[in-house]
């Protein structure tokens, strides 16, 4: 598995990433090379250049800014996890983190990699939605804020354009919600068969707020609004939990393939959302 | 002389030493091929067929061959009048249809992944970056794919043979006059007892060894020089010779270290002949070494049958007759063995049951995928499946509990040697105490009550409880046999064992070991017999310069007929030394007693070392008249008969029927392998192979579309467990010591895999039995399982209680307490 040859170059600042990037047309940006890679050396891909953005400093770390965590597109999987700043205010996002892949690639793979792949499989993708994420990308124009809620157009296709990078994500405290992720896989290190983020404020033993995202349901990254408005004010008990979440697969266009079919996908999805939330709950 | 008496030393054999070898190839620090870099050395890259069927039209290899670095591309036109053959060992029948094999395909295609061309260039990346020049122009052909479809004849894979059939072979315990009429008895069930009817899916596989197998040959010696991750480099030798017209004293054949193997390098490949034929054409060392892609892709896979089966036994639960319709995926071509795969365990189909009337047939079909051959197991997995899974279903179906309608039917341990229904002499065993033994670590009683309970409250989670009480037939040998049965060679195994002048020791064997643990085994084995120290004995393989008589690893064999040839061998050096120990001690011969490593005169404190034997052989001074100057001495082995190791496996799977995941909980396997040698090296066995029978119950299968592209062409698809996915296991051993050889060991390279599958699955459907779910095709994956509850509708456990997540700990370890008991590893000295 040899990539066809390739140029190289490794910048050390944001801004002769993005010279590099518009210095031809086929130039192609490699973060933690764990989805890049695969596809080079399977020859499904051949750019001409890749720009490395690990040498680019500003692009990495977890920091506060207000009522939001900003992470930097190049923060390690493991940068993540080892953040407790993530762990405290964006417990979805840590909890599904833990879930990706394994260690070596925790080690290399980025949250701006996942998310600019984004491969519907991806575990990163609806964590992000269901936070409320804003993307912020860099051009050759200077900067904008895409909401996670437009930035996934469809597979492995986002709102990151050419000669565009994903320099950070910003993502909204949500400090003290309950969190958890639910994945549903056949062999531990494999990609989401179906997984549901779930992270709920929960006021006594009501649950006052609910975001629900869910992996694998479609094309892009989906978050299952009808269940999230059905939780708020609902008792965190099983039952009430079941039926606000009954609506789970609703709207979802899931794929068919050798770990199962769309229907078996949705009837998953209903199952490990109700798991996930009474879960995130503490229930 | 030192007359000090030695003390008495602890017997290597049983001593659960860490393996010698582990350090080398763990760390990689050792001589894989792909490690091997000679002078001048150029690099292969295939160009494979994306079709599964089709003709070659047009074939265009310019550009390839004007791109930077390379050196020359060689076609099936290039090479068809020199590349002869691959051949098939061990056809299935007098009459068997057996389609043409070239290395380089030359008009046809007949699977994805066959080589079309090969592309020679002074480094690896720009052959590969040549071969994308290879222009290829195909008219596709309608491919054979499925295979009762292909059975059917309806599309043929090569339509000049006019037939996908390529063999019938038939067993009937009739005819053979070792039982009744399986026709007959079956009647006689549907009259007043019982008939189980089904039909079971045997998956196909893929071995998915860990080394990608790689291939480097040096022209430029007066011997051909190869070197090749394979299981049977003697088989190599001879192949390259006998193939390519070689004289076969100008090919040498190395296996350096090897990465695994489960029957996936019990093969003589394409590659192999390619990289001969480039090395020759350009007169350079040329290597190849395949991606992991490749290695699915094109390495040969395992199983894929479908399997008829019907048991006939009176109402109170005794077997009175089994009939077998096998149909067998050959794939496109017969490799070496694999005609005769599923024959191998045709002679096994009645396990360990006091069967009277047995009937088999098993039709080989061609199809247009990769063909099939050895994988772990070969023919034996599938035949402990059918007949584990119907002893299961005949106790359900009779309301008994499923190792009571075992123990009605076996073998009772008074009973051996057993001439079974299948013909066969079972040599030695005793179902009985392994069963007991296992019941015992399983708990079997109180998991039954659990299991009792779920039902009662609906539990959403399920407990279900397998059995697998299986024997097999290994230590492939007897030569004899192999001959009635139309292999083309033997089954024997060889060893030499060479005193070196300072008293060390070379136990040369013909086995082959990939990763099994041969050198420290044979090191115990040589160093008991021998009286010298475990650190002193070395053991040589894999090379036909140094180790020239062999019949290599495959077949759980290197033990039991190797391991007696390495017995058999030391015993002479020590009948050898004993007329110099004796004129040295100036004592009789017969007076002479050989202890602990020392010739002793009987009732007297005289002795001499075997040390100082060796040293006194090598000066030669005063040798006694006629000897010669050496204690070096070979032995073959060839047993008349097989081994039969056995065991009880038990399985408790929890299934959680909102989704259908299967998770284990328990598992406990009590093996008897006779003598066992090192313990380490067992449980490692076991737990490999208990894995690798797992996943075929659980997780893996080789999948292709309806052209005929394997969908499952990486480890993405094709999912192979890792320790993540498994429990921790509670393996014991009985011991019944084989028969016949002094070491008294049985075969445990494939016992966990024939054994583990059926136990699953049998777990699996335990649990969901109550529901009306008498099958799950495997592998029983959470959408087989979820669909089978689904449309067995109504009796369906009440959805959910929360109970259900307490099993289902994300990450938690779900390991069983009283696990991994194996024994203390001891240090191996020198590490
Ligand atoms: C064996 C294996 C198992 C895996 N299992 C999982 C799993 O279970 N769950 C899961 O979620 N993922 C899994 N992954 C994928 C992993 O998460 C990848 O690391 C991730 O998808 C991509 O991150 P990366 O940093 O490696 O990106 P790269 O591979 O370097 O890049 C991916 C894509 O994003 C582009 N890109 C990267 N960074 C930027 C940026 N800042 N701006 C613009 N474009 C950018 C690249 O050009 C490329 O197209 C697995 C990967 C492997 C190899």
């Amino acid at each position: 598995m040899i990539p066809a040859a390739f140029d190289y170059v490794a910048p050390t600042s944001l801004d002769e990433a993005l010279q590099a990037l518009g210095s031809g047309d086929d130039v192609k940006v490699i973060a933690g090379g764990q989805s890049l890679l695969p596809i080079l050396r399977m020859r499904l891909n051949a750019p001409e250049r890749l720009v490395d953005l690990g040498r680019i400093e500003e692009l990495r770390g977890v920091s506060e800014e207000g009522d939001s965590l900003v992470i930097g597109a190049m923060t390690t999987y493991s940068d993540v996890l080892d953040s407790d700043l993530v762990r405290q205010h964006a417990a979805l996002l840590h909890k599904a983190i833990r879930e990706v892949a394994d260690p070596q690639i925790r080690h290399r793979g980025t949250v701006g990699g996942a998310l600019v792949h984004a491969d519907p499989a991806g575990d990163v993708g609806a964590p992000a939605l269901a936070l409320d994420a804003e993307l912020v990308v860099a051009g050759p124009g200077g900067e904008r804020t895409v909401a996670a809620g437009d930035f996934f157009r469809d597979l492995f296709e986002t709102a990151v354009g050419e000669g565009e990078l994903l320099t950070r994500i910003r993502i909204p405290k949500h400090t003290g919600w309950g969190a958890h992720y639910e994945k549903f896989v056949r062999v531990a290190h494999q990609w989401s068969i179906v997984a549901v983020g779930a992270t709920v404020r929960v006021d006594g033993r009501t649950i006052a707020e609910a975001r629900v995202g869910l992996t694998n349901m479609g094309s892009t990254p989906l978050r299952a609004t009808a269940v999230e408005q059905a939780l708020v004010g609902k008792p965190a008990t099983e039952e009430a939990v079941r039926e606000a979440c009954a609506a789970a697969a609703e709207g979802t266009n899931p794929p068919s393939d050798l770990n199962g079919d769309a229907d078996y996908r949705r009837h998953l999805a209903t199952v490990l959302t109700r798991r996930a939330v009474l879960t995130a709950a503490g229930a | 002389m030192t007359v000090t008496e030695q003390p008495a030393q602890a017997p290597e054999v049983g001593r659960a030493r860490l393996r010698k070898e582990d350090a080398r190839l763990i760390t990689g620090r050792t001589r894989w091929t792909d490690n091997i870099v000679l002078p001048g050395m150029q690099h292969l890259a295939m160009v494979r067929s994306p079709f599964a069927h089709a003709r070659i039209t047009g074939l265009d290899a310019s550009a390839a061959k004007s791109a930077p670095g390379v050196v020359a591309v060689l076609t099936g036109a290039d090479v068809k009048d020199v590349q002869g053959a691959l051949p098939n060992a061990w056809p299935a029948s007098d009459d068997q249809k057996t389609p043409a094999h070239p290395s380089i395909a030359v008009d046809e295609v007949a699977f994805a992944g066959e080589v079309v061309a090969v592309v020679i260039a002074r480094s690896a990346a720009a052959a590969r970056d040549a071969a994308e020049l290879v222009d290829v122009d195909y008219e596709e052909l309608p491919p054979a794919l499925e295979l009762k479809a292909a059975a059917a004849d309806e599309v043929l894979a090569h339509p000049d043979l006019g037939t996908n059939v390529s063999a019938v072979w038939t067993f009937d315990s009739q005819e053979k006059g070792t039982g009744g009429s399986a026709d007959e008895a079956i009647a006689a069930a549907r009259a007043d007892g019982v008939v189980i009817e089904r039909e079971y899916r045997q998956q196909r596989l893929i071995p998915a060894f860990m080394e990608p197998r790689s291939v480097v040959c040096d022209p430029t010696g007066e011997q051909l020089t190869v070197w090749t991750s394979t299981q049977v480099p003697h088989f190599v030798r001879i192949f390259v010779a006998a193939v390519l017209g070689i004289p076969e004293s100008k090919v040498r054949v190395i296996a350096p270290d090897v990465g695994g193997g489960f029957g996936g390098k019990l093969q003589f490949t394409p590659e192999e002949v390619i990289t001969v034929l480039a090395a020759r054409h350009t007169g350079k060392p040329c290597k190849y070494t395949e991606t992991r892609s490749e290695s699915l892709l094109s390495g040969h896979h395992g199983r894929d049958q479908w399997q008829r089966l019907t048991l006939a036994a009176t109402r109170d639960g005794r077997v009175t007759g089994l009939k077998v319709e096998l149909l067998a995926d050959m794939g496109a071509y017969l490799g070496l063995v694999t005609s005769f795969i599923p024959m191998l365990g045709a002679l096994m189909y009645n396990g360990i049951y006091k069967l009277p009337a047995y009937h088999f047939t098993c039709t080989n079909v061609l199809t247009n995928k990769t063909w099939t051959d050895a994988y772990r197991g070969a023919g034996r997995p599938e035949a402990t499946f059918a007949i584990e899974r119907l002893m299961d279903e005949l106790a359900a179906e009779l309301g008994m509990d499923a190792l009571e309608v075992r123990e009605k039917n076996w073998i009772t341990h008074e009973e051996f040697p057993f001439h079974t229904v299948a013909g066969v002499t079972y040599d030695s065993g005793n179902y009985e105490a392994a069963t007991a033994r296992a019941r015992e670590l399983f708990d079997y009683e109180a998991l039954r009550r659990e299991q009792r309970e779920r039902r009662d409250r609906k539990d959403p989670v399920q407990l279900g409880i397998g059995v697998s009480t299986f024997t097999e037939m290994c230590g492939l040998a007897p030569s004899r046999w192999m001959g009635e049965q139309r292999y083309a060679a033997g089954g024997w195994e060889h060893a030499e064992v060479r005193m070196l002048p300072t008293g060390k020791v070379e136990v040369v064997t013909g086995t082959s070991p990939h990763g099994q643990g041969h050198e420290t085994a044979w090191s115990q084995i040589a160093a008991d017999r021998l009286g010298v120290p475990f650190e002193d004995v070395e053991v040589l393989h894999g090379d036909t310069a140094i180790a020239p008589r062999g019949l290599d690893t495959y077949g759980s064999r290197s033990l039991a007929v190797g391991g007696q040839a390495v017995v058999m061998a030391a015993d002479r050096v020590v009948e050898k030394a004993k007329p110099l120990a004796a004129h040295m001690l100036e004592a009789a011969v017969d007076d002479l007693e050989f202890t602990g490593g020392r010739f002793a005169v009987r009732g007297t404190d005289k002795g001499a070392t075997i040390q100082e034997v060796v040293w006194a052989a090598f000066t030669s001074h005063d040798l006694p008249e006629g000897m010669v100057p050496t204690l070096d001495a070979e032995a073959t082995y060839d047993p008349d008969n097989f081994s039969f190791p056995h065991g009880t496996h038990l399985c408790a799977v929890e299934v959680d029927t909102e989704t259908g995941q299967v998770r284990m909980r328990r598992y406990v396997s009590v093996d008897d392998v006779g003598v066992v040698v090192n313990p380490l090296i067992v449980a490692g066995q076991m737990h490999g192979g208990l894995v690798q029978g797992i996943a075929q119950a659980l997780w893996e299968e080789a999948v292709y579309d309806e052209q005929g592209t394997l969908v499952t062409g990486s480890f993405v698809d094709y999912t192979l467990p890792t320790a993540a996915d498994t429990i921790s296991f509670v393996n014991d051993n009985t011991v019944t010591p084989a028969v016949g050889t002094a070491l008294g060991a049985k075969g445990v390279g494939e016992a966990g895999t024939i054994a583990s599958t059926p136990a699953v699955v049998n777990a699996v459907v335990d649990a969901l039995r109550p529901l009306g779910i008498h099958d799950v095709q495997m592998p029983c994956t959470p959408e087989r399982v979820w669909n089978a509850i689904r449309s067995a509708g109504e009796n369906q456990a009440e959805p959910t209680t929360q109970q259900a997540q307490e099993h289902f700990e994300p990450g938690a370890p779900n390991q069983d307490p009283t696990a991994g008991h194996a024994g203390t590893p001891e240090k191996g000295a020198g590490q």
